[in-house]
């Protein structure tokens, strides 16, 4: 087992070296030049230019300045951007934020999925799976901002029963709606799966004899159906987690949220470089190590599985 | 006599049973009548599809979601339990109807340690259920080293362990009835009997009645005293079980005694012994012993050894050898068949053979030839002439072919003949085997097991091959079934002048068909020689053990020893 998750941790190296080369390679190689975007209209003196050409390793040649990012990074700078401030601080703003969207997101989807996926498993057929279905398909069938901006509209504006947009403090409350809207598609999915799953495991022989053993209806259901069936439903979670993060930047340009996604955004659009690589990194590691921790969690929930 | 063995424990009347299927509605059962008494033991034998399952399971109220009682009534002790609720039910299962599976390896949660399996049935009953009372109970089915044991996964028991896991379940709540559904039909004879032996020491002790549900006639005569014959849903002979074997009175019964292979095997032998019938009996079989004699070592195993890397921890490999040092040959013509255990090497023989797996030592000749050398063409050309019959009728053939294309499909691969002459020859292999020709435009799913293995047997004639390995051919189906496909095989042999390798765990299929016999345990042949003298004459202790565990062996069943 140990040795197993220090092979797996070892694998995280070559998987974020690489992935921080891609984008750091596909940002340098945007066109324009980043003094321009530094300067602004007016332009810099010659001077100017040449000491920050200096100070940023401009002329270094790509590898040099990938390098040099990478030690920085493992010393904890992360550089400043090309206004001047600290990424690090602007992440441990923004992080916390689209940390609590994120896990609001993840609980929505996997209790709401499971115990609806558990009803419709066990009633297969009959009306609620049927209308559970359907809706499952229209939700995963129209494009995240629709619902969005439906939601946003309809709860937010019409009823009143949510801000429609988050303030500058984004607590858990307020992320509620945000949080329903970027887990609402992986709801449909964990549905559906946990559906078929319960579906087949409650045929399976060893619920057979849990019911001859004389348990009662509800245990058998807790114990021998529902946990057999969350093992797809675990992978796929962990799976998700890159598309929450995808979504995040969707939604929470849709609701205002101050997260890591908006400022993903607005460096793109910007140019800013150093950002998008810092964030795009981050969110590479943070993936790695929830798929790494799904992967130990499957082991936990399936004892046939052990890794060695 | 008492009051309380006069009424019956269980009793069943007039039963019917009823599923609804997307074609419309099946009677399962109908009409069946039987009864247990307190502390008796009562089989049930049929064929699969007969309803002898699906009665047991009714009584617990057990049966799938889309089947219901459609009729008649089911007492227990007395009382009328055919539509209680189902808290009520939840009351009667456990401690006063327990049950043991059919297939242990499908029956215990795999994600549960086996303990907590054992501890959850004796809380559920309201019996105390600490670590030694689970300890207690999985010892008590003959589980050893019990404290250990309870805390692994269903994964780290075998098949016979897990039977046991299931029996202590079933048993730990002392239960007044046992409904014991094909508990041992999938585990390897001499485990079977440890099992069964086992079941009755503690049934007896504890005064249980038991309902046991079979397809073996001679197990259910061995076992219980009185048997019940279910056929197509209908109780069609009930009675003691020794005067059901000597003087069966109902046709289907009669069919059944006769083509029970285990009994069959034992006629041929004790008929030999009096010197009756033999050569009427012989004749009915193959016997290409001139044949034989004329072409010796068509193929040929010299020091066959196969050894599998099996991955250890810390990335270390261990080995593991499946099979050690085998040599034995395979004259034209003939029916040799190897024999032992699952885990015993002797499919690893056969993939070997067929060039399905690599040989680490030793070698296989194929008339003349070292199969190892084989490369490219000469490869086509020797698979051409060896063809392979699995075990699983269902899971060997594809079942998005239909039958046709299936049996054609080797044809085609070969580029044997043309389009119209593979039709003929298709339609052909179809009477061969004893099938309609209409059947060529259907799908596996639509065919029975047996019309499955018939068909996987045309597939592997299509090329006229010169050996067939047959890996477990019949041990997926029933008797008499099975019956058929072993005369099809032997007529198909004579006819054709077939080779076979048989592998088997089944000595009483080895009975009726082998020429030669090899008795492999763990990897190793410990017993060759003529099946005549191997069945009569057992040398090794292993052979004896194998020999003894066919169900149905010990029983005095000729009808002029009666």
């Amino acid at each position: 087992m140990l040795w197993y998750l220090f092979k797996r941790i070892l694998q995280l190296i070559p998987v974020f070296l690489g992935a921080t080369l891609l984008v750091y390679f596909l940002v340098f190689m945007l066109p324009g030049d980043p003094l321009a975007a530094l300067c602004g209209e007016k332009g810099c003196t010659p001077g100017v230019a040449a000491a920050l050409t200096e100070k940023y390793h401009l002329d270094d040649p790509f590898l040099v300045q990938y390098v040099n990012y990478l030690g920085g990074l493992f010393t904890g700078d992360l550089g400043v951007n090309f206004s001047g401030r600290e990424i690090g601080s602007i992440l441990e703003n923004a992080f916390p934020v689209t940390a609590r969207l994120a896990i609001e997101a993840l609980v929505f989807e996997g209790i709401f999925g499971v115990i609806f996926g558990l009803y419709a498993g066990l009633k297969r057929g009959k009306l609620f799976d049927s209308t559970v279905l359907v809706i499952s398909l229209i939700v995963i069938a129209i494009p995240i901002f629709v619902l969005a901006f439906m939601l946003q509209f309809f709860v937010g504006v019409r009823l009143g029963l949510a801000k429609p947009t988050v303030s500058g403090t984004a607590g858990w409350g307020e992320l509620i709606l945000p949080a329903v809207v970027l887990g609402l598609v992986s709801f449909a999915y964990v549905l559906r799966l946990t559906r078929t799953s319960v579906a087949e495991n409650a045929n399976a022989d060893y619920v057979r004899t849990a019911t001859a053993k004389g348990l009662t209806r509800g245990r058998v259901i807790r114990v021998h159906i529902l946990r057999n069936s969350m093992i797809p439903v675990a992978t796929f979670l962990g799976a998700d987690l890159g598309a929450l993060m995808g979504g995040a930047v969707v939604t929470e340009g849709i609701f205002n949220v101050p997260g890591i996604g908006s400022q993903l955004y607005k460096a793109l659009t910007l140019g800013d470089a150093p950002t998008v690589v810092s964030i795009v990194s981050i969110m590479v590691l943070i993936f790695c190590v929830a798929n790494l921790l799904v992967d130990l969690l499957y082991a936990w929930l399936d004892p046939r599985i052990r890794y060695a | 006599m008492t009051e309380q063995t006069s009424h019956p424990l269980l009793d069943i009347k007039n039963l019917g049973i009823t599923f609804s299927t997307s074609t419309g509605d099946v009677e399962a059962v109908k009409e069946s009548s039987f009864s247990v008494m307190p502390g008796e033991t009562v089989a049930i034998v049929g064929e699969s599809g007969s309803g002898k399952s699906t009665s047991a399971l009714a009584a617990i109220g057990l049966l799938p979601s889309n089947g219901r009682i459609s009729g008649g009534q089911i007492f227990f002790d007395g009382k009328d339990i055919t539509h209680i609720d189902e808290s009520e039910k939840v009351k009667l299962r456990g401690n006063q109807i327990g049950m043991v599976p059919q297939d242990p390896m499908s029956n215990l949660n795999p994600v549960w340690k086996i303990g907590f399996q054992v501890k959850e049935t004796l809380k559920a009953n309201g019996l105390p259920s600490s670590d030694k009372d689970v300890s207690r109970v999985l010892e008590q089915a003959g589980l050893p080293d019990a404290d250990r044991r309870a805390r692994q996964y269903p994964h780290e028991f075998s098949g016979g362990m897990r039977q046991r896991a299931l029996i202590a379940i079933g048993l730990s709540c002392q239960p007044r009835l046992l409904i014991a559904d094909e508990p041992t039909s999938a585990l390897d004879v001499t485990v079977q009997r440890t099992i069964l032996d086992h079941l009755e020491g503690m049934t007896q002790d504890l005064g249980t009645a038991v309902l046991l549900i079979t397809h073996d006639l001679g197990l259910a005569a061995e076992r219980a005293r009185k048997v019940v014959v279910m056929y197509k849903g209908r109780v069609v002979e009930a009675g003691p079980a020794l005067d059901l074997l000597r003087n069966p009175q109902h046709p289907y019964t009669k069919k059944l005694v006769d083509s029970a292979p285990s009994l069959a095997s034992r006629r041929i032998q004790v008929a030999r012994e009096t010197g009756q019938e033999t050569d009427e009996l012989l004749a009915e079989r193959p016997k290409t012993e001139i044949q034989a004699s004329l072409q010796h070592d068509f193929v040929q195993i010299e020091n066959l050894s196969k050894v599998f890397k099996l991955r250890g921890a810390w990335g270390k490999s261990e080995q593991f050898t499946a099979v050690d040092d085998v040599s034995f040959t395979i004259p034209r013509g003939t029916t040799t068949a190897v024999v032992g255990e699952s885990g015993s090497g002797k499919s690893t023989i056969a993939r070997m053979l067929l060039g399905l797996e690599s040989i680490t030592r030793g070698r296989i000749s194929f008339d003349g030839r070292d199969i190892a050398g084989l490369k490219g063409r000469e490869m086509f050309t020797f698979r051409r002439r060896v063809q392979p019959i699995f075990q699983d009728p269902y899971g060997s053939l594809d079942p998005m072919y239909n039958i046709f294309r299936t049996i054609e499909e080797p044809m085609r691969v070969h580029k044997v003949g043309s389009k119209a002459e593979r039709e003929k020859k298709v339609k052909s292999l179809l009477d061969q085997v004893q099938l309609p020709q209409s059947m060529m435009a259907r799908y596996p799913n639509e065919l029975s097991g047996g019309q499955r293995q018939r068909v996987a047997i045309a597939r592997a004639l299509a090329l006229n091959p010169d050996l067939v390995v047959c890996d477990e051919a019949v041990s997926a189906l029933d008797v008499l079934v099975q019956a058929q496909i072993l005369n099809l095989l032997a007529e198909l042999q004579s006819e054709l002048g077939l080779t076979y390798l048989f592998i088997t765990h089944d000595l009483a299929v080895v009975r009726q068909i082998a020429d030669r016999v090899c008795v492999m345990e763990k990897g190793k042949m410990v017993e060759t020689g003529s099946t005549d003298a191997v069945f009569e004459d057992p040398q090794t202790e292993y052979t004896q053990k194998l020999l003894a565990a066919i169900p149905g062996a010990g029983l005095m069943i000729p009808p002029e020893a009666a």
